[in-house]
């Protein structure tokens, strides 16, 4: 068990305990623990493949595990019906991995879209969020271009802008800076830290990007085979003297982590 | 892992004759539940607000107002050929006289429907399953759940309401072009007394008629949009798999259109 019993019981957030989640034969998750404290930043690192966008979607409910259980604030996801579900969700801010903007509106109705259905702000002040929102992502004057018009790094963060609109308790970011310039990422990460510091939101990240791995976590936990195989405060994961830790820390091709084929492919 | 590991041993055990026999009926079954929960869904969100007038409306221009052209193209050549056809056969009885009432009873119970269903299956089912297939492999589906929005209520309730409620316009717009059609063939190109055709059109028909096609209208809208609904919803495996998902959805929806429509005549008539 690698899983620390260092978060305070009564101020977890998030709990995974001992989920499971299979495709057809592929096992995807495979045991997973995970405990997020309250105003907690972890991310979590680990190969493509390994089940990381798994875990997050079974984090807000988009999977259903197989066996385990998902406790947001001590209440069971699992219990919920579908109406239920739906208020748990308005809790929740998620940037996606490519974005996702819905290509029918504007880089605005897609930012709006959330405080249109989410909150009882009228046109001026949604308009003012939006704005206030595209500010916080380096992104201006964009509000009546298409998706389609933006560079794929503008759109990852619209999708940004987006999760963060209705100012959500819990924050779940999809590999948030793959494939941006070195800039935008740390920019990508600035806003990260201070709505962490400002609002103190919980986040889950997922990525494979280091950098910024250790610059927004207060915990970092590595993902294999379906299980988090270690989790600490980033100085303390660098020092781990688990040799899959070492290997994608300092991202050898050759190693423990290559044996198997990624684990789970 | 508990009951799915130590079932996991005995199905891939049985993984022989009888597994793979079975496979398509589970499939079968499988595509067959998906459809049937995904219209109690739709039916189930249709009452609840916020009502997406402006997505109805979209979708209605969409889906009934640009279809229009085709479909009265369609039902022009369909009228038209069917005098041709009709005329020639009757001719064989001395029966020319009746091509009017031939034609246009055949429009409104049968043709009329049935050839605006599959044109409209081809032009929107298939669309219906691109634009939801390629939401759901580009995560705008899982986003719209995130943002607290259900899929089924913002994205399929208008559109199955709105080929629902467009196909019997359609169709009767079809049926009085389709009418016009072999009145043209009849009168110009066979030289039927116009005056005496006009009458023997309208001499037969009742109400009904018109009534049992537009329900079938209904009918074929609604399996349209169930079908392509689905088969974009669930989609899987990127653009591939979005391509399989618009093949897909034009072929089932013809078909359930055929299949349905036997089933529906033999209960309206």
């Amino acid at each position: 068990m690698t899983e620390p019993e260092t978060a305070a019981r009564d101020g977890v957030k998030i709990r995974l305990a001992g989920l499971h989640k299979r495709f057809g034969p592929k096992v995807v998750l495979d045991g997973l623990d995970l405990a997020v404290a309250d105003g907690e930043s972890v991310v979590v690192i680990g190969r493509s493949g390994t089940g990381k966008s798994v875990m997050l979607k079974h984090i807000i409910g988009l999977l259903r595990p197989d066996a385990g259980e998902v406790t947001i604030d001590g209440v069971a996801i699992g219990g919920l019906d579908n109406r239920e579900l739906t208020g748990f969700r308005r809790r929740f801010g998620m940037a996606f991995q490519e974005g996702a903007l819905f290509d029918s509106m504007s880089v605005f109705d897609n930012i709006a879209f959330p405080l249109r259905r989410q909150t009882g702000l009228g046109p001026g002040e949604i308009a003012d969020r939006v704005r206030e929102c595209l500010e916080m992502v380096h992104l201006e004057g964009v509000e009546k271009k298409a998706p389609s018009e933006l560079s794929g790094g503008m759109r990852r963060r619209v999708g940004f802008a987006r999760a963060i609109a209705h100012e959500p308790e819990i924050l779940l970011f999809d590999e948030p800076t793959s494939g941006l310039d070195p800039v935008t990422t740390a920019a990508i990460d600035d806003v990260i830290c201070g709505l962490l510091e400002g609002v103190r939101s919980t986040a889950v990240t997922i990525t494979h990007d280091l950098t910024s791995a250790f610059r927004i976590a207060d915990r970092i936990g590595m993902l294999h085979r379906g299980r988090i195989i270690a989790i600490a405060p980033p100085e303390e994961f660098r020092r781990l003297d688990d040799p899959r830790v070492q290997q994608f820390l300092e991202g050898r091709g050759e190693g423990p982590l290559s044996e198997d084929g990624g684990g789970n492919g | 892992m508990t009951v799915a590991e130590r079932a996991a041993p005995a199905s891939r055990g049985e993984t022989g004759l009888a597994a793979r026999l079975l496979a398509p009926v589970e499939l079968f079954l499988t595509e067959m539940g998906r459809l049937v929960l995904l219209l109690g869904r739709t039916l189930a969100w249709t009452p609840r607000p916020p009502y997406d007038v402006r997505q109805f409306l979209i979708q209605t221009v969409r889906i009934g107002v640009q279809s229009v052209p085709v479909v009265l193209l369609t039902a022009l050549f369909t009228g038209a050929v069917l005098a041709l056809q009709s005329f020639a056969t009757l001719r064989r009885f001395n029966a020319e006289g009746f091509v009017g009432s031939l034609v246009s009873l055949s429009m409104l119970r049968e043709l009329g429907p049935v050839i605006g269903g599959l044109i409209v299956a081809g032009r929107c089912g298939s669309a219906m399953a691109a634009e939801l297939g390629t939401m759901r492999v580009t995560e705008q589906i899982d986003a719209l759940e995130v943002m607290a929005t259900d899929p089924v209520h913002y994205l399929v309730v208008p559109r199955v309401w709105a080929t629902t409620l467009s196909l019997p316009l359609l169709i009767a717009l079809a049926n009085a072009v389709g009418i016009a059609g072999g009145y043209l063939v009849s009168v110009v190109l066979m030289g039927a007394n116009p005056v005496t055709y006009m009458d023997n059109t309208f001499q037969y028909l009742d109400l009904n008629d018109l009534g049992s096609g537009l329900v079938k209208a209904a009918v074929f809208g609604l399996l349209i949009a169930i079908i392509g609904c689905a088969k974009g919803f669930y989609t899987t495996g990127g653009a591939e798999g979005v391509g399989r998902s618009t093949t897909r959805a034009v072929v089932l929806a013809s078909m359930a259109i055929l299949i349905s429509d036997f089933f529906l005549t033999k209960i309206l008539f």
